[in-house]
């Protein structure tokens, strides 16, 4: 995959394209979407974007770990982790078009 | 939360916005990193995460059901790797 990064300013630069607020009002709306998907899943809720996929907040047991290179016993405390399923569009969308482009 | 609620949460917090808008607003960001990942790019927003695409390597597969040998082709899947500043939020950390 030999593509390029995008960033929040590509995303702003879309919705000012698409929408036609001032760049700046844009950019704010872009990081107002992202605060509140982050702070839904910090409050535990699972987020659900039909089309696009859904994020869920899985709690995680505590286990030992081991540092691979010095084979040293770690313990791993219990914590919560983020798993992003895709749906089946996005897989569809995405698989469809690198299939496409390195073909 | 679902999509829904995310348009009304944004339209209550920017009164002077259109709803249809806000629904612009919201769809155009996942439109676009869909998009994104569809050409191969990669999505970086820090502190949340990054939506990137990977490779699956073809594989000789096996019907779970019958046992039968089924030649499975490379394909590119989207992948999201959390951002460090919302792992951290999630476990109290930030």
């Amino acid at each position: 995959m030999a593509g390029k990064t995008l960033t929040r300013m590509d995303l702003s630069e879309a919705v000012f394209r698409e929408v036609g607020l001032s760049r700046n009002e844009s950019a704010q709306l872009v990081e107002t979407v992202i605060d509140l998907i982050s702070d839904a899943l910090v409050r535990g809720e699972q987020v659900k974007i039909s089309s696009f996929g859904t994020f869920s907040v899985r709690q995680k047991s505590a286990r030992i770990g081991r540092n691979p290179k010095t084979g040293e016993e770690v313990p791993i405390q219990p914590r919560r982790v983020l798993t992003f399923r895709p749906s089946h569009l996005m897989k569809e969308r995405v698989a469809e078009g690198n299939r496409k482009q390195n073909a | 939360m679902i999509r829904s609620e995310l348009i009304q949460k944004i339209a209550e917090q920017n009164p002077h916005l259109y709803q249809r808008d806000v629904e612009r607003i919201v769809n155009t960001f996942f439109e676009e990193v869909t998009n994104a990942m569809a050409r191969g790019d990669r999505v970086e927003l820090r502190g949340f995460g990054a939506f990137s695409v990977k490779k699956r390597d073809a594989r000789i597969g096996r019907n779970p059901r019958t046992g039968e040998t089924v030649h499975v082709e490379e394909k590119y899947v989207p992948f999201f790797k959390t951002g460090k500043l919302l792992r951290d939020r999630l476990n109290g950390k930030a």
